[in-house]
């Protein structure tokens, strides 16, 4: 059972969730409020946002100030809001489609300007909702309802691309390390700049059925038996690391941050006199 | 105190806004309308208030409903491609009713088009561009001097009636200097949007007052916790299928403007009481229009000129009213025809409809128009 404390982040009326039985996208929720009633954060000076999708449904279930935007474009709204009021707490939640297919180019410029917000990138390798079609985090050659003979296109490394692109803290974990995933969350949240946090999550729906990874015990199973953590992946050779889920924190960097700078910006013009 | 100044339509846009209490801007450059993202990323910092140059057409409207949603008065401004990206989530702030302006400086089309060149081809895309069904509030004005004052009034019946509003400006309008009488800010009506007046526990986020039918709104960030969603939704701002709750909503949506239909539509007239042929324009091309009007009544014929300022809500009731008198309409529009099929509809066939449509990235000559209204006159 979650805590008390966590229970009160939950717009309990809307329970049972829509997410299907067995989803990991509820452990991450779980570990979302964690994160954030350890940081100390008040519902009321925390928004939630999302774009569209299965995981973006998250925000409905979170009783703070919650805005469930268009597809693959919730950082560009949520660059707005933490513009226009710094002191907010953001955590951005998305899916491997929202944030690296549509959403692409919002992802890749809210990690150069190293805004204050936190992304949760909930990755299943899949479009969910719309029925299982392959997304740009699709494995080479895994089946998908769009890629019934196996998908041809490479997939991205989504922390490789958030540290390529300038975000200051980068990590990985998967759901079958819940704790792991509620302390990278959390380092987020207390980063100043931009921070990316993806768990790997499982579709058992969508993804397992094409895939042999039928049930949520198999996909549990799955990255358990095939999660590296980063300090063993560096000793590993390339070979030995194909197809295995490297997690750890890939990107601790200090640098300023974007409202930081604006803040900046305006003294120097003497606004707000 | 009054001043005087000798700007661009976009520039005079800017310092409309800024008059206005607009605080806020996400953009994307985009000729014809950059000089108005260059005017806010000089201005807004020294008045504290929050610039943003975006990664694209899409992001710059989404950090304005950002902003929005955070407080402030925000704006973004863009011309035809960048209006149609736009689209997507200008529907998102009729939906979940964020105040927001949006200036499209209308330029030649399809795609690229004619980035330098004027036209009048978005207006009905301003009308019917963002899929679903939404009441629209566009202003068309046609000089320097009403690029200011239809941005006080955009800004202040978006913040009235929490929805975007839309400045259909045009690149010749853009572009072009005039004389503008600043006035004195303290004279100026400003409305800012009503905020809730209860607790955040008693807060409903979609519920109308019940003397206005309109909904207080709060910040993110000012005590209240409310979800903001492009789903239709109920009072609670909550997705719902429940048929009585989705027609609620939407009829909603359309009544907050219908309902005040005549506090918003406004239009211009000159010697239509006694006019036998009236010419209706817009724009820029309302100035057109207007000259040549002048030298017909100079050479004695009874013409007639109505220029909306509001294209959407059009001024139907009161055209059709003249309409009816002179029996016969000219209509001169950038385009192969877009308000004249509005402008049908609001006179019931009782006028003849002359179209006139002029596409080639420039504007009707006086001389043009004034030869139209001796043949229709005849």
């Amino acid at each position: 059972m979650p805590r008390p404390e966590v229970l009160d982040w939950l717009r309990k009326r809307f329970f049972p969730h829509m997410w299907c039985p067995g989803c990991g996208h509820g452990i991450i929720m779980h570990a979302i409020l964690r994160a954030l009633v350890d940081s100390g954060k008040k519902r009321e000076e925390t928004v939630i946002a999302s774009g569209i999708g299965c995981s973006s449904r998250m925000p409905g279930y979170i009783d703070s100030c919650t805005i469930h935007t268009t597809h693959g474009r919730s950082l560009a709204f949520a660059t707005g809001i933490k513009l226009a009021n710094p002191e907010l707490t953001i955590v951005d939640v998305m899916g491997d489609g929202d944030c690296t297919a549509i959403g692409g180019n919002h992802f890749i410029h809210a990690c150069r300007r190293n805004i204050g917000i936190t992304a949760v990138v909930m990755n299943n390798n899949i479009y969910g909702m719309t029925g299982g079609q392959a997304s740009p985090t699709t494995p080479l050659g895994a089946r998908a309802t769009t890629a019934p003979y196996g998908a041809i296109d490479p997939p991205f490394d989504v922390c490789k691309l958030a540290q390529g692109a300038g975000a200051t803290y980068v990590a990985r974990a998967t759901i079958a390390q819940p704790v792991l995933c509620e302390q990278y969350i959390k380092n987020g949240i207390a980063n100043k700049g931009f921070s990316v946090v993806e768990i790997i999550s499982s579709c058992h729906t969508q993804f397992g059925r094409k895939n042999n990874r039928r049930t949520p015990v198999d996909n549990l199973n799955y990255f358990k038996n095939n999660s590296v953590p980063l300090a063993k992946a560096q000793s590993m050779s390339p070979v030995d690391l194909e197809g295995k889920i490297v997690t750890g924190e890939f990107v601790k960097r200090e640098a300023p941050e974007y409202t930081e700078l604006y803040r900046s910006l305006v003294e120097r013009v003497g606004g707000g006199k | 105190m009054t001043r005087v100044e000798f700007w661009q339509g976009n520039v005079s846009v800017a310092y409309g806004a800024i008059a206005a209490g607009c605080r806020f801007f996400g953009g994307y450059p985009i000729t014809p309308s950059s000089e108005i993202a260059e005017v806010m990323a000089e201005e807004l910092p020294v008045y504290n208030g929050r610039f943003i140059q975006m990664e694209d057409e899409i992001a710059g409207i989404a950090a304005t409903i950002g902003g929005a949603v955070a407080g402030y008065k925000s704006m973004t401004a863009t011309s035809g491609p960048g209006f149609s990206l736009k689209q997507e989530n200008l529907g998102l702030a009729y939906m979940a009713e964020i105040p927001i302006v949006v200036v499209d400086v209308m330029r030649g089309g399809p795609s690229t088009g004619l980035p330098t060149s004027i036209a009048q081809q978005d207006v009905m895309q301003a009308r019917w561009g963002t899929h679903g069904d939404h009441a629209t509030i566009a202003y068309a004005p046609s000089s320097v001097q009403e690029c200011y004052e239809v941005t006080i009034k955009a800004f202040n019946m978006a913040e009235r009636f929490r929805q975007p509003v839309l400045i259909m400006s045009d690149e010749v309008l853009g572009h072009m200097r005039e004389k503008v009488i600043v006035p004195d800010n303290e004279t100026l009506t400003i409305v800012d949007r009503k905020r809730p007046s209860c607790s955040p526990e008693e807060f409903i986020p979609y519920r109308p007052d019940p003397e206005d039918n309109l909904p207080p709104m709060a910040s993110f960030g000012d005590g209240y916790r409310w979800h903001i969603t492009g789903l239709t939704h109920n009072e609670w701002g909550f997705p719902t299928n429940c048929p009585e709750e989705i027609a609620k909503k939407t009829a909603r949506l359309m009544d907050k403007v219908n309902a005040y239909r005549d506090e918003i539509v406004e239009y211009e007239t000159e010697n239509v009481e006694d006019a036998d042929v009236i010419v209706v324009a817009y724009g820029s091309v309302a100035r057109t229009a207007l000259s040549a009007v002048r030298q017909a009544r100079d050479k004695g014929l009874k013409v007639g000129y109505f220029r909306p300022v509001t294209l959407w809500p059009f001024p139907d009731r009161e055209l059709e009213s003249l309409a009816e008198k002179a029996g016969r309409l000219i209509v001169p529009e950038l385009n192969f025809g877009q308000m004249v099929h509005e402008i049908e509809r609001a006179v019931h066939g009782k006028a003849a409809m002359v179209q006139m449509s002029l596409v080639n990235g420039e504007l009707f000559q006086p001389s043009e128009i004034l030869e139209k209204i001796e043949e229709v006159a005849r």
